[in-house]
């Protein structure tokens, strides 16, 4: 059997201390965690830097180095830094520097990088659906993620590690690498893992974050460790559909899981245990994962509240667009830009997808300038403002003023990103685009 | 006929990978299961997405009473083309059909 506590379902979001500690006191063999995901978009991958705060970020690691200490076992983290990019792996190996300097102990920490700087689009395969790439787009994106396994977390506990900080690894990876090195059930590794890897969701009361998980030779149990929390047969199936576009099936390194035929047993009013899961082997391929620059972008912000704007807030913007766009080409000599409005209180969430109307009070009216210079973004920008503030739908009519809730108005989002890999890498052998090191830290 | 929004427990969006975007009907019931089942087509939800039916996924899982729809991405998450970076609004479009 192997027992694997799952403190929350990312570092950063916190977790019960008092379900920590009953973890604990459970004795695992690992402690994992996982760091981030793709869900906060591509600005974190672009830059490689973290969502959370580093004071936050600080105070849960330590706080979890502490508890693997006090348990027994290694600690290990996915993903570290939200997009799991080297600069993100970097960032959390200096927070554990600083964390160890202050507690006066060493451990080994083991380092897994994940980042790619000499990928060939020729290399890769396509998944569906996947943007047109080539070797230019490529040289353009600021950092290339692979998706690590179980092997490549496999090889950073083989080397007797404290600590495993891995950059980008599937969710799943760092709760099954264990089970499996050890011969656990390979279906029930990856399912478990896959039920686990967001803490107690899979469970009543979601937000209590710890779980234990526990791998056996036939399958696995789930058992939330907070006061009120339950897991049942309903919410660890379920689970599986959670940001899966198949709930059946999921894609790993080197095959994938198919829980058509898992049974979900209630063990009492707490724990589920799960059996005959499957695991089928297929290539070995990693996922990647890429964000490029893609420009600047500036967003103001006006609100109507004028009846007759908010009624004809549409046309109102369609003669802004074409009114700012037609002076910033004459003025600045590019068509090389892009103006938006978007109606808030209308469609700005749906777009052309919205089907129902409204009467509202008010309406926001948000503005996205973006084009390849901050310094064309910023005249552009300036452009746009008097419009927003002053634009007559009929130019007989006095001249408005509608409501700027800041100053300036226009809000610098500077560099922006986009995802632009959804392609696998078939490769020899796991370790071939990952590189491990192993320090003394303390 | 009803909303559906109204006869099940909850619709729910989130992103699949930037790629997907992936829609939950728990419905809470047999009885809701079932309407939501015959009274969903996937053609009226690909209408709703200005796609083709071709391009949805489609699970109806009467172990837990949930209907499950995924499909690429009306905008691909974070483009500058898209409005919802974590996908969850669009549950809204699915809780407002009108269902037997």
């Amino acid at each position: 059997m192997t027992r694997i506590l799952i403190p929350s379902g990312a570092l950063g979001l916190g977790y019960d201390k008092t379900a920590l500690e009953r973890g604990i006191a459970a004795k695992p063999d690992l402690i994992a965690i996982d760091g981030g995901s793709t869900d906060s978009g591509p600005s974190y991958l672009g830059r490689g830097v973290s969502k959370y705060s580093r004071a936050s970020t600080k105070i849960e690691w330590a706080g979890l180095i502490d508890a693997a200490q006090r348990a027994g076992c290694p600690l290990v983290i996915g993903t570290a830094g939200t997009c799991g990019a080297d600069s993100a792996v970097d960032w959390l190996v200096g927070i554990t520097e600083e964390i160890l300097r202050e507690r006066g102990a060493t451990l080994r920490v083991a380092i897994l990088k994940s980042g790619q700087t000499e990928i060939k689009a020729a290399a890769l395969a396509p998944l569906h659906p996947a943007p047109e790439i080539d070797d230019a787009l490529l040289a353009d994106c600021t950092n290339i993620v692979a998706l690590a396994g179980a092997e490549q977390i496999q090889a950073a506990l083989d080397t007797g590690a404290d600590i495993v900080i891995a950059g980008r690894t599937t969710d799943t990876a760092i709760i099954a690498a264990l089970p499996l090195q050890r011969g656990c059930h390979p279906g029930g590794a990856w399912h478990g893992a896959k039920i686990g890897e967001c803490g107690a969701l899979c469970a009543t009361n979601p937000q209590s974050g710890v779980i234990l998980v526990d791998f056996d030779a036939e399958g696995f149990t789930v058992t939330p460790l907070a006061d009120g929390a339950h897991a049942t047969p309903h919410t660890v199936s379920a689970h599986m559909l959670y940001e899966n576009s198949d709930p059946f099936i999921l894609y790993e390194p080197g095959g994938h899981l198919d829980v058509t035929g898992a049974h979900y047993d209630a063990l009492d009013d707490r724990r589920v245990r799960v059996t005959g899961s499957q695991w089928v082997p297929g290539r070995y391929s990693v996922k990647l994962e890429g964000a490029r620059r893609v420009g600047y972008q500036s967003v103001l912000l006006t609100l109507l509240r004028d009846r007759r704007y908010v009624e004809n807030a549409p046309a109102w913007c369609d003669d802004i667009l074409t009114k700012c766009r037609a002076k910033a080409e004459a003025r600045l000599g590019t068509d090389a830009f892009e103006i938006e409005l978007r109606i808030i209180g209308r469609d700005a969430t749906l777009g052309a997808l919205e089907n129902r109307a409204n009467g509202a009070v008010e309406l926001g009216v948000m503005g996205i300038v973006t084009a390849q210079t901050p310094e064309l973004v910023d005249e552009i920008g300036k452009m746009l403002n008097p419009y927003l503030l002053h634009h007559p739908l009929t130019p007989e009519e006095e001249q408005p003023t509608f409501a700027f809730p800041f100053s300036p108005a226009e809000i610098e989002r500077g560099e922006i990103y986009e995802f632009c890999l959804n392609h696998v890498l078939p490769l020899e052998h796991p370790m071939d685009a990952f590189r491990l090191e192993v320090r003394e830290i303390g | 006929m009803a909303e559906l929004g109204s006869i099940v427990e909850k619709v729910r969006s989130k992103n699949a990978g930037p790629f997907w975007l992936t829609i939950d009907i728990f419905c809470g019931s047999a009885q809701a299961f079932a309407r939501v089942r015959d009274g969903v087509s996937t053609d009226r939800v690909a209408g709703l997405f200005q796609t083709e039916a071709s391009e949805l996924k489609r699970f109806d899982i009467p172990s837990l009473n949930v209907v499950k729809f995924s499909l690429p991405r009306p905008q691909v998450q974070g483009t500058r083309a898209d409005r919802d970076m974590h996908g969850a609004s669009y549950a809204a479009l699915i809780a407002e059909l009108e269902v037997n």
